[in-house]
């Protein structure tokens, strides 16, 4: 088991045959975020830009203009929010193609507390035009989305967190910018979740089953461009619950309430997510205190059902 | 093209630019007319840059780190050939490829978006570590305002272009003396820069930045300098060239009129 930062990390090298322009750079974190499996192995294609995430993000953006292909690395926080306007406009405006991948991101950075726990990367870079957002669940699917990213022209934000996880996946899974993956099937409601709310909502379906209630799951890792396709399906079991460890306002609970909403027959949505700052506490211990757990997703959909 | 060429070409540049911005009734004529002798020398003697291949992967590179400056790198752009000079007078307009500041998806020649200060200069170094990594020959050149480096941005830019030693990178900085709130030193003190720049590592060099053969001694000095990013103090005059708008914070951001566009005209000497 290993956690999706780490993933990240493989993955950096997996694709390096593939793309001879790639450059990778980091702020002082290899270690962290495990760009330092890239270094190590690439020490010509990695570029340490220090503590200056702002500077880092307009030099990625400089590097794009002359073919390279950057990934920028760092703290969700400080690549979402620090230099958020970099990325906005010397990265998306120009539309280069440069990819961001923030680790950490959420409560489920635990101990380290508040100030780390990004709770509105989401908000921010699905709000900024010609941006793809992508949060994959598992390390495959970190694996997959990264090669994704590398293959695919623009901007691209990738979110991953900082907990070894459970693979979800097989090793032939195919994902696609736009897709989603429905892991089970059920007809009385839908539960849509991303990153490690997945494998929650997985087993809150496990659950419910033995209340006799039939719950589909899907990771929707494709936050921008969202799978429509797999809201409409989700609809069509008449209720929704959404999932995430982010701010309930301007991540997937939001867009998926502005998708359902634009339909003929929409149907309730409730979206569980934060709604405050977070603390230090382990992951587990931080999921259970601000709701966004196993028990919570359950409650939901029970209380939505009556 | 001696000096005396030059500077009657970027007093043109300069009307042009003032024009632009007469059409476009917005502007920033103050710090265009502060770059316009430093455009002129960039474009018109010093830089590798094919009008007909504009995204020819050799050739040398320009930020405009003070983006909002941008009317005379447009009128530099259109007399070198990169568009017809008649879309500087849609400037700004609805329907123009010239916006409000510079954008790189849509204006021939422009080879980065600025116009959010700070970040331009951080470009360059990203196009210069580029040529670096990829083996190229190309030289980056950028010019970074007075109040722009007020950013902290800025100063995170000068370590990586020292730890990095892009000798291909030169900084120029247009120092104007005056900013939107007033001058330099009231809006927030920016003194002591050589001092400052010496101490980051970088070759620093201090030119009159209307001065045609001190500016080409600089590029020449940037130039031979193989294991450092050179950056050079500027010392400009705000609103250059136009005696009304010379050293008056109000023409930082405002449009002439059709009587001040006609004055600027006869002493810019343009025909």
């Amino acid at each position: 088991m290993i956690a999706n930062r780490e993933a990240y990390g493989n993955a950096l090298v997996a694709i390096e045959p593939e793309h001879k322009n790639l450059v990778v750079l980091d702020a002082d974190l290899a270690a962290a975020t495990y760009t330092k499996i890239f270094r190590d192995k690439f020490p010509d294609k990695f570029i340490e830009c220090g503590i200056a995430e702002s500077n880092m993000m307009t030099v990625a953006a400089g590097l794009a203009t002359a073919g390279m292909l950057p990934f920028v690395s760092t703290f969700a926080v400080f690549a979402s929010l620090r230099a958020a306007e970099q990325f906005r406009n010397s990265v998306c405006y120009p539309h280069l193609n440069v990819k961001v991948v923030g680790t950490h991101a959420g409560l489920e950075c635990g101990a380290d507390g508040a100030t780390h726990q990004v709770l509105e990367d989401l908000a921010v870079m699905t709000s900024i035009a010609g941006n793809t957002v992508l949060v994959p669940a598992t390390p495959i699917a970190t694996r997959e989305l990264i090669k994704l990213a590398a293959d695919y022209v623009g901007p691209c934000y990738l979110r991953v967190g900082r907990d070894k996880v459970n693979e979800l996946y097989s090793e032939t899974t195919s994902f696609k910018i736009g897709g989603s993956h429905k892991l089970r099937d059920g007809k009385d409601v839908a539960i849509l979740a991303i990153g490690s709310r997945v494998e929650a909502s997985v087993k809150a379906a496990e659950l419910l089953k033995e209340k006799g209630i039939n719950a589909s799951v899907y990771d929707m890792y494709s936050i921008k461009p969202i799978d429509k396709a797999a809201i409409k399906e989700a609809v069509a079991t008449g209720h929704i619950v959404t999932v995430e460890d982010h701010s309930v306002y301007g991540g997937l609970g939001s867009i998926v309430c502005q998708e359902v909403c634009a339909l003929n027959k929409p149907c309730p949505v409730s979206v569980i997510g934060v709604n405050s700052f977070g603390r230090s506490g382990s992951a587990k211990e931080l999921f259970t205190l601000f709701n966004i757990d196993v028990e919570d997703i359950v409650n939901a959909v029970l209380k939505q059902l009556n | 093209m001696d000096s005396n060429e030059l500077k009657n070409l970027a007093n043109k540049l300069r009307y042009m630019a003032l024009e632009a911005i007469f059409c476009a009734g917005s502007g920033h004529p103050g710090g265009a007319l502060s770059s316009a002798d430093l455009i002129t020398y960039l474009y018109f003697k010093e830089m590798r840059v094919d009008t007909q291949n504009p995204h020819d992967p050799d050739r040398d590179r320009f930020v405009f780190s003070k983006g909002h400056a941008c009317p005379i790198l447009y009128a530099a752009l259109a007399e070198k050939g990169f568009f017809p000079k008649d879309e500087l007078k849609k400037l700004r307009h609805i329907d123009s490829f010239l916006q409000g500041h510079p954008d790189l998806k849509h204006t021939p020649g422009i080879d980065m978006s600025t116009g959010s200060l700070g970040q331009g200069i951080s470009a360059a170094c990203g196009i210069a570590m580029a040529g670096k990594k990829q083996h190229k020959n190309y030289r980056v050149y950028t010019i970074v305002g007075d109040g722009e480096i007020q950013e902290g941005q800025f100063w995170e830019a000068l370590n990586f272009a020292h730890k990095y030693e892009l000798a291909n990178l030169m900084i120029i900085l247009d120092y104007n003396g005056l900013q939107i709130d007033g001058t330099n030193e009231e809006v927030m003190n920016i003194d002591h820069l050589k001092e400052r720049f010496s101490s980051f590592g970088l070759n620093t060099l201090e030119i009159d930045g209307h001065n045609f053969a001190e500016i080409e001694q600089a590029f020449r000095q940037a130039k031979n300098c193989k294991d450092r990013a050179t950056i050079v103090i500027a010392h400009t005059v705000k609103g250059k060239g136009v005696s009304f708008m010379e050293n008056q914070v109000g023409w930082h951001g405002k449009a002439p009129t059709q009587d001040e566009l006609n004055r600027a005209k006869a002493e810019l000497e343009v025909a």
